[in-house]
């Protein structure tokens, strides 16, 4: 008799917990509204930028009472896993987050919502959004994706371990020469402060390095890595991390550049725009942090890589969804997006409330930088190559073997993972 | 006629006998369909279906993505072998592969290490033998993240307590863990660190499972306890050990855990470290190449079997079974 009640009681939980599971997700919608609301859902990783968000929806609810929008933030490291996952299995968002390393594998397989055919129905304002971010969301002549904010790359320094060894702090006029010497005149070993981090990432330093030195990542279908200049954008690097002026990139594995210099054993750092933040709540670095455009190699360069807000294909509500969409990609969005401080909305001419909510800094660089920012490079499989640079520009990165020799295989090796893209 | 005789013939003939049936008090016959057998059924169902579902039908599946470009987003189309020529033409596999029968390598140390504390916490009239199992055991429940994080900790080269504790015997500092030359070691001493406690309990189990009276009467013809250890100890203890191996080396061989959380991205030493498992989760799950991934799955699993067979082999070597 005992052992009937536990079967049945073991049974009778079991649609209970799945009645949860979906009130849960349903709640939002029930508790919001009445009748004839549609509820769409949106897909973002980024806590800190949840606030924000949810601000930019109550907008857009005051303004579409027949439309609901419910945030549910995934972290960055389960996002695109659960994504691909709720894709399969039909339960993905209307709306999510996109970036560049994604666009394509998501567009090339037919995934997301051509967005073009809305966007000149209801005269998105498409061109205040820099030229580069909105050409990264197209594929094969159509627009996937609508920017949402952007991220240039500048140089952060430290003016106390500046003044400390005496140097001038960094301005416009810099080159490449400039930071070496600088780097060698503030390093010192007595009390372990490097001059720079010369870390081995991709986005906020060899990238730009590379632009600057006048070679690139991808091009046609490519791999640039081979190339004579890019070699020379990445050496760059390595011969900071040879010459001890900046700590080997084993030392950054665990502790990143960014904390070596929030904690103030680097003098400069090449770091994103949406760090500004983080540098703000560190009380030594609002105090006497500073950032300046990067410096100049044989040409002026940063990388630029936004997000973008995309509307899945398989949606059911994809009007509501591209409404949101369209909400989004306006001056009202854009304005309280910027006051947040996270990140730069990418509208153009929004972008004063974020340069306000941080006077300590000379934010204006970042968007200075605009006119010259090669967007991200991308292809239908980035993440393939992507791994590959990390494993094998490690050792030139920590002192050990040649970049050149290390960039020649990268390059062959690169081109095979994107020949086999094709197939 | 068939060749094979059927097997009621043979029964006629008298070659095999029928099963006795057990009669029941009242004299009807009870036959192997019986209750209790229902009722042994029952309970190894919810196993069985569990292993069925999420163990053997997995691996059927596994077994036929390998053979096609698995879409991200569903939609798979057949590729033939050309996944399995990936795997044996691609250096990084070859790479990890060496990694991984290190990590077996080392995987194996934890057991001496293992039956030399167990023999030591045996010792009669050892006090707070309670304690020391428990210390021993509790790296092996904490989470394999705890372990990693805490252990990248301490081979910090910028503040790590292992580099301070070196300092004074006048080593110079060293990043352990992200060094390429150092930090495959590194994570199998955690590895071994780790697994100490499980082993432990099997050795433990073990020695007292051996009868003292073989002890007694060593002790008479006057065998000290380094000998008693050798002569006694270790060969009735062979068979636990030869479980504990088999164990050993497979679980070494699925190390990914550690890897995940002690190798970060840009970490320089990424690729002296990566096991067959975490290259597996990198094809997988960031390069979107399930396909490729399910066919290095199958190249491991074959793998592991080859290796546990070839153990089997051997134990009848060296196992006794008293």
């Amino acid at each position: 008799m005992r052992r009937r009640t536990l079967l049945a009681g073991a049974l009778a939980a079991t649609p209970l917990v799945a009645a949860c599971d979906s009130g849960g997700g349903a709640s939002g919608s029930t508790s919001s509204g009445g009748g004839g609301r549609t509820t769409i859902s949106y897909g973002i990783w980024d806590p800190a930028q949840l606030a924000g968000m949810q601000q930019i929806v109550k907008a857009f609810e005051a303004k579409n009472p027949d439309v609901s929008v419910d945030i549910q933030v995934t972290p960055w490291s389960s996002y695109w896993t659960t994504l691909r996952t709720s894709m399969r299995g039909g339960t993905a968002p209307d709306v999510f987050w996109m970036n560049a390393v994604n666009i394509q594998l998501y567009a090339a397989n037919g995934v997301l919502e051509p967005l073009g055919p809305y966007a000149a129905r209801d005269r998105t304002p498409l061109g205040r959004h820099p030229e580069a971010l909105v050409e990264l969301y197209a594929y094969d002549g159509k627009q996937y994706g609508i920017p949402k904010d952007f991220d240039t790359v500048g140089l952060w320094y430290n003016k106390a371990l500046f003044d400390k060894a005496g140097v001038g702090y960094p301005d416009a006029s810099w080159t490449w020469d400039d930071l070496r010497d600088a780097a060698r005149e503030l390093t010192n070993p007595r009390t372990r402060v490097y001059g720079i981090a010369a870390e081995m990432d991709r986005q906020k330093n060899f990238y730009p390095s590379i632009f600057g030195a006048g070679g690139y990542v991808l091009r046609e279908g490519r791999s640039g890595f081979g190339d004579e200049r890019s070699v020379e954008g990445l050496r760059l690097w390595t011969d900071l991390v040879d010459r001890g002026w900046s700590p080997p990139q084993s030392a950054m594995a665990d502790v990143k550049g960014r904390n070596l210099f929030l904690s103030e054993q680097v003098a400069m750092n090449y770091d994103l725009s949406a760090m500004a933040s983080f540098m703000h709540a560190t009380p030594a670095i609002k105090d006497h942090g500073g950032v300046a455009v990067l410096p100049k190699g044989r040409e002026r360069a940063t990388v630029i890589h936004g997000l973008a807000n995309v509307v899945s294909a398989k949606s059911r509500k994809k009007q509501a969804a591209w409404k949101f969409v369209d909400f989004l990609a306006r001056r009202e969005a854009a304005e309280i997006q910027s006051k947040g401080g996270v990140t730069i909305s990418s509208y153009t001419g929004t972008q004063d409330a974020w340069l306000r909510s941080m006077p300590e800094f000379d934010l204006k660089v970042f968007i200075d930088m605009l006119d010259y920012a090669v967007p991200y490079p991308s292809s239908r499989n980035t993440a393939v190559w992507e791994d590959l640079e990390y494993l094998l520009l490690g050792a030139p990165f920590s002192g050990k073997g040649s970049i050149e020799s290390a960039a020649r295989t990268l390059g062959r090796q690169m081109d095979r993972a994107l020949d086999e893209e094709d197939k | 006629m068939a060749v094979f005789p059927s097997t009621a013939a043979a029964e006629a003939e008298g070659r095999i006998r029928k099963p006795r049936t057990k009669a029941g008090r009242d004299g009807t016959a009870r036959g192997p369909n019986s209750r209790t057998q229902k009722a042994a059924y029952a309970f190894i169902a919810p196993i069985a279906v569990g292993f069925l579902v999420f163990y053997i039908w997995p691996m059927i599946q596994t077994f036929g993505y390998s053979f096609t470009s698995f879409g991200p987003f569903g939609g798979n189309s057949w590729l033939g072998g050309d996944n399995y020529a990936r795997v044996v033409r691609d250096v990084t596999v070859w790479r990890a592969l060496g990694n991984t029968l290190l990590y077996g390598v080392i995987g194996l140390v934890t057991l001496p290490v293992s039956i030399t504390v167990a023999a030591l916490l045996n010792r009669r009239g050892l006090r707070g033998v309670g304690v020391y199992r428990a210390l021993y055991f509790i790296p092996f429940v904490t989470l394999p993240v705890a372990v990693g994080l805490v252990w990248n900790w301490l081979y910090n080269g910028n503040f790590g307590l292992l580099n301070e504790m070196l300092s004074w015997f006048g080593v110079s500092r060293h990043f352990w863990a992200s060094d390429p030359s150092s930090a495959l070691w590194a994570i199998g001493l955690v590895l071994v660190w780790q697994s100490i406690g499980y082993y432990l309990i099997i050795f433990i189990a073990g020695i007292k499972a051996i009868p003292q009276d073989y002890y007694e009467a060593a002790e008479l013809d006057g065998a000290g306890p380094v000998r008693r250890f050798f002569r006694i100890t270790l060969p009735l203890l062979s068979p636990s050990i030869f479980f504990a191996a088999v164990i050993c080396v497979i679980n070494s061989l699925q190390l990914f855990d550690l890897i995940y959380v002690m190798m970060s991205p840009t970490n320089p030493a990424l690729g002296s470290t990566q096991s067959v498992v975490s290259l597996f989760y990198q094809w997988a799950f960031q390069q979107n190449n399930q396909g490729a991934a399910a066919a290095l799955a199958f190249v491991l699993m074959l793998l592991t079997a080859a290796l546990t067979y070839v153990q089997f082999r051997l134990q009848k070597k060296w196992v006794h079974y008293a």
